[in-house]
């Protein structure tokens, strides 16, 4: 299981990068281990529109799941990763590049004290997966 | 060998079923309405007949052998249950015809009303919802409307155990609840502890399946309803498993508020490739006003000469019509059938041959695959399809591997609370050869996993198509065969 | 009784179990509650079982009796013997849902077949392996509108025109909701109005603009007009159309709908007294995804072979639980092979045969019932194989008559729409002879008209 060390994490198994005000969002390498061949992606919020910590921002889809990415902040979505819904196997073999799913500018940045390290989420993956 | 589809085997100007020619003068058609291109295939009788024969020879099917799936109750489907389906009293018959002219048809819907009653221990039935995905849509929706006759708008959690069939929080969230998940216990019953400390004035109620879809019944389900039902809240029955408990227990004896039929399962009705079902639904009397309509009752009791005279009946709250016309009439035709060849005599040996069956398979089983709750099971019992020692194989493969030995594999993957779990059903219909002939196959099949696992991972070997991609099949999407040209 | 244990096999079965008697097998279940005396009839052999089916079956009177002019979304249409005869293979009727795929090619490239019937029919890119009936479809229309706008479009724009009982089923499944609500394009008052007339009240907060085609009432509107301020509006066109009307007129694609919902009841699948029927579901491609019920999808096996498989399944309950698109499971699969069968059968040619026989014989109809004394036939638009006869008498008496005479009148609308006094909804199909049509403009010709 691949791990980036710099992001912060959800216990949903969501990513958040911080440069600045902007977070970038996406699903974690044990996410997309989860799901299994990733066939359809979809983000549901729109650039401009103001999304709140813990609400649906994209879904994504395998043969065999659908899961919801719920965003971990709060802010106005800036960026779009709009021709991911085109090669959604991204998500698969690069989760924590290629198939970031949408950039927001944080209204709370202190939000992002709500999620774990590297470290932590490591560990939290290893308890999980008995 | 791939049968090619009716676009492929049509061929332009070929007529199969023709018409009379117009026996009336003819008027004029309103031109700039007409579709120009009509893309059907065109194919004679023949091809039509042989296309589909050889189709239907690609299927495996209840008549074909063993379907042990968990929860589906795949039994017997009896052929005069076809014969009187089709009696043209009942086939010929239009929805709408006034009431004199349709006596039989109110009169059997009627009766089966009573039937199902009795064998539910409800006090009011209704039969039109149309599967039982929309049974308990139906009765999710009746115990919301008991909630909001009352008043109690806060209760808008639906409490459902983590065995549940997925139409179950389906069902509830269509209706606008939240759905709450409730644990089970070790022992696979509902975790009373966990029951209690979620039971509070917002809790509209609880779906249970009893006996659940581990295959077991609830050793405190007494205690289970008392609490949801003490915290104001309504029990809602899954009837899927009730092939375990005709003449057994009646759910609603034991206190369920709302429970919907299966006919496709418990009472034989084909499944005819995914469908048509029928899911009645069964209410206790403080929810009689909330059922569907219209029901069917008697207008005038009969007398020594007369049948009664029957009629439709709205429930004073009724949560309004979930379809047109009375619901799936033909099914009830076959159910009713059954229903009277059986008797109450007969149900209850249903019962007891369906919890036998599965108890038998259970002891053939259970030393050679993972038995995660080592109690007597009822209809049906859940394995492991996997073994610590078998690395890389998992239920899938299990499943896969049944059918070179001509079994339809049982239920995959649910419920989601055992892992890689096999749901095992053989129900009452099963002799004791099919059932030893299945188990041998089990047991040839886990020494395979073990010691040959390739013909577990590249199975199925033997049908007319191998594993098929299914990531391709969701990526590409193609899910016609003809697109008109200007799309 | 279709247990096949023997009393040796059952001892047998109870030693490996380890049980002595079956009734051991029950000792979870409270003992208070235990082993009930069910109130039922005595059971019967099959010889009897059939007997007593046929006394219910023929204290009935039938479409074969009776010379049937009643439709209102149940039709008497003539179903080839080759429907049936295919549909009582037990490879197809007692198949399970086609889960898995190996073995159930069969099940699934039939399935394929439909869906590809039905979207050509329609004028759309996609359509579902079926929903119960057309009422349900056109509820389950509502909710994938509903869900395509997340909730910020509340409004479900309903032509007062579509079938009552499939807008009271829309609205069992819809109208608890507080952010759903369902408004009329006109008025109970005015159930005739023409489906341009709701164009004043498609707005920003519309998800949904819901027509009949043909409506109720048996008219043809041409929706161009509809579609286009619908889509201004930035909301979704559905039409309820009749697949018989369907071989020749224009379709709802062509006119640019977004659902296409329907009863395919008409598609070799007899009267059955209202079901099983078979709800048709057919969309655009763009909603593939938003689509409640099965989808069957193209695909190859490990040897390259063309296979059929479920598709897209993850939207679904089994899997999406309280997320899914709908909660449907079982969904109407034989019914889809009768009409996939009948399709097939009929063809290009023979199903515009069909057409052309409904339309040409209701206007012969239409004609010598306009022609009596009394009685008028209110539509002046184009019409398919309904259309409303005003009476001068109430429906209810003119049907009593009928009966007697051996005629199945048409329906009642004033059951529905109070300001439709004394008309009738009269249906013609092929099955309707000129003999059969001539003597019912005889026997209304008696009816007084005073």
């Amino acid at each position: 299981m691949k791990i980036q060390a710099n992001l912060k994490y959800a216990n949903s198994d969501e990513w958040v990068a911080v440069d600045g005000k902007i977070a970038t969002l996406g699903i974690s390498d044990y996410a997309q281990g989860q799901l299994s061949d990733v066939v359809f992606v979809e983000v549901n919020a729109s650039v401009g529109e103001i999304v709140k910590k813990n609400t649906t921002v994209a879904t994504i889809e395998s043969v065999k799941a659908a899961a919801d990415v719920i965003s971990p902040i709060s802010g106005k979505v800036v960026a779009v990763n709009e021709p991911l819904s085109n090669t959604p196997e991204l998500v698969n073999s690069d989760p924590f590049g290629g198939a970031w799913l949408l950039k927001i500018e944080m209204s709370e940045p202190a939000e992002l004290n709500n999620l774990m390290d590297a470290k932590a989420y490591e560990k939290y993956c290893s308890d999980r997966s008995h | 060998m791939t049968e090619p589809t009716i676009y492929e085997l049509s061929s332009p100007g070929r007529i199969g079923v023709s018409y009379p020619l117009p026996d009336v003068p003819l008027s004029d058609l309103p031109v700039s309405l007409l579709r120009e291109d009509l893309p059907l295939p065109e194919l004679s009788e023949s091809d039509v007949v042989r296309h589909f024969t050889a189709l239907s020879s690609l299927n495996y099917s209840l008549d074909t052998g063993l379907y042990p799936l968990g929860s589906c109750t795949m039994k017997y489907n009896p052929k005069i249950n076809e014969e009187t389906a089709r009696l043209p009293g009942f086939a010929h018959t239009h929805p709408f015809q006034p009431e004199n002219t349709i006596q039989g048809n109110l009169a059997l819907i009627f009766q089966l009303q009573e039937f199902l009653k009795e064998i539910g221990g409800f006090a009011s039935v209704c039969l039109e919802p149309a599967a039982g995905a929309q049974g308990e849509l139906v009765g999710v929706m009746i115990i919301r409307a008991y909630h909001r006759s009352r008043k109690e708008f806060q209760r808008v959690k639906m409490l459902i155990p983590d065995s549940a069939h997925g139409t179950n929080p389906a069902s509830s969230a269509m209706s606008g609840f939240e759905v709450v998940p409730v644990p089970s216990d070790v022992n696979g019953n509902v975790d009373l502890t966990a029951l209690k400390s979620l039971c509070d004035a917002t809790v509209a109620g609880l779906m249970l399946t009893n006996p659940n879809t581990l295959g077991l019944f609830d050793q405190n389900v007494l205690e289970v309803i008392k609490i949801v039902h003490e915290a104001g809240g309504l029990v809602y029955g899954d009837g899927a498993n009730l092939n375990a408990l005709l003449g057994i227990a009646r759910p609603g004896d034991l206190g369920i508020d709302v429970m919907h039929f299966n006919l496709h399962k418990t009472f034989s009705t084909p499944h005819g490739g995914g469908g048509p079902g029928s899911g009645p639904v069964g209410v206790a009397k403080h929810l009689l006003d909330f059922l569907p309509t219209p029901l069917v009752k008697i207008v005038e009791e009969g007398t020594e000469d007369l049948p009664p005279l029957y009629g439709f009946s709205r429930p004073k709250h009724t949560i309004g019509r979930v379809k047109a016309f009375y619901g799936q009439f033909g099914m009830f035709v076959r159910a009713f059938t059954y229903i009277r060849m059986h008797g109450s005599d007969g149900l209850k040996k249903v019962s007891e041959y369906a919890v036998l069956n599965a108890n038998y398979l259970l002891s053939k089983l259970k030393d050679t695959y993972v038995l995660p709750y080592k109690r007597m099971c009822m209809h049906e019992f859940v394995l492991e399809g996997c073994w610590a020692d078998a690395p890389g194989i998992h239920a899938l493969d299990v499943a896969k591997r049944l059918m070179d030995y001509r079994f339809h594999p049982p239920t995959n993957y649910f419920p989601l609370i055992v892992h890689e779990a096999l749901m095992i059903e053989p129900t009452e219909t099963e002799s004791i050869q099919t059932l030893d002939r299945f188990a041998d196959a089990m047991l040839k099949i886990a020494e395979e996993a073990h010691t040959q696992p390739e013909l577990l991972k590249e199975a199925p070997h033997n049908t007319p198509v191998s594993r098929l991609d299914e990531i391709k099949a969701a990526k590409d999407l193609v899910l016609c065969c003809w697109i008109p040209e200007d799309n | 009784m279709f247990t096949p244990h023997t009393q040796a096999e059952t001892e047998a079965m109870l030693k490996a179990v380890g049980v002595e008697r079956l009734a051991d097998l029950f000792n979870d279940v409270p003992k208070q509650y235990r082993f009930p005396k069910l109130d039922l009839p005595e059971a019967i052999t099959e010889m009897e079982a059939l007997t007593e089916l046929k006394e219910y079956a023929s204290a009935n009177e039938t479409v074969d009796s009776l010379a049937c002019f009643l439709g209102a979304g149940a039709y008497n249409h003539y179903i080839p013997a080759a429907v049936d005869s295919l549909l009582r293979r037990s490879e197809f009727y007692t198949a399970y849902t086609p889960y898995q795929p190996e073995i159930s090619q069969g099940t699934l490239q039939s399935v394929f077949e439909f869906q590809s019937l039905i979207a050509n029919l329609t004028g759309m890119e996609v359509a579902n392996a079926s929903h119960y009936d057309g009422a349900t479809a056109t509820a389950e229309a509502g909710v994938m509108a509903y869900h395509n706008f997340r909730g910020k479009r509340s409004k479900i724009l309903v032509s007062e025109a579509i079938h009552p009982q499939y807008h009271e089923v829309l609205c069992s499944y819809l109208c608890g909701f507080e952010d759903i609500h369902i408004e009329s394009g006109s008025s109970k008052q005015d159930p005739l109005a023409v489906p341009d007339s709701m164009i004043p009240q498609i707005d920003a907060d519309t998800a949904l603009v819901l027509v009949q085609y043909p409506d109720f009432f048996g008219r043809v509107f041409d929706l161009t007009e509809l579609a286009r301020k619908t889509h201004e509006a930035g909301a979704l066109l559905g039409v309820i159309a009749n697949p018989t009307a369907l071989g020749l007129f224009k379709t709802p694609g062509e006119f640019g709908a977004d659902i296409v919902i329907g009863e395919g009841q008409p598609l070799g699948i007899p009267l059955s007294f209202g079901g099983p029927y078979l709800g048709i579901f057919a969309t655009r491609k763009d909603f593939a995804r938003k689509i409640s019920g099965r989808l069957v999808g193209e695909t190859t096996d490990g040897q390259g072979r063309k296979g059929y498989v479920l598709t897209l399944t993850a939207r679904e309950q089994h899997i999406r639980r309280e997320k899914a698109t709908s909660n449907i499971c079982t969904n109407q699969g034989l019914m889809a092979l009768a009409a996939t069968i009948y399709l097939s059968l009929l063809g290009k040619q023979g199903f515009k045969q069909v057409a052309s026989l409904c339309y040409q014989k209701a206007h012969y109809a239409a004609k010598k019932l306009n022609a009596l004394k009394g009685f008028k036939v209110v539509s002046t638009t184009p019409f398919f194989h309904e259309f409303i006869l005003k009476c001068p008498r109430p429906v209810s008496e003119i049907n009593d008559m009928l009966l007697n005479q051996g005629f199945l009148g048409g329906y009642d609308l004033q059951r529905d729409f109070p300001v439709l006094k004394n008309q009738m909804l009269v249906a013609v199909t092929e099955m309707n002879t000129k003999d059969e049509i001539d003597a019912l403009a005889e026997t209304l010709a008696e009816v007084p008209n005073d």
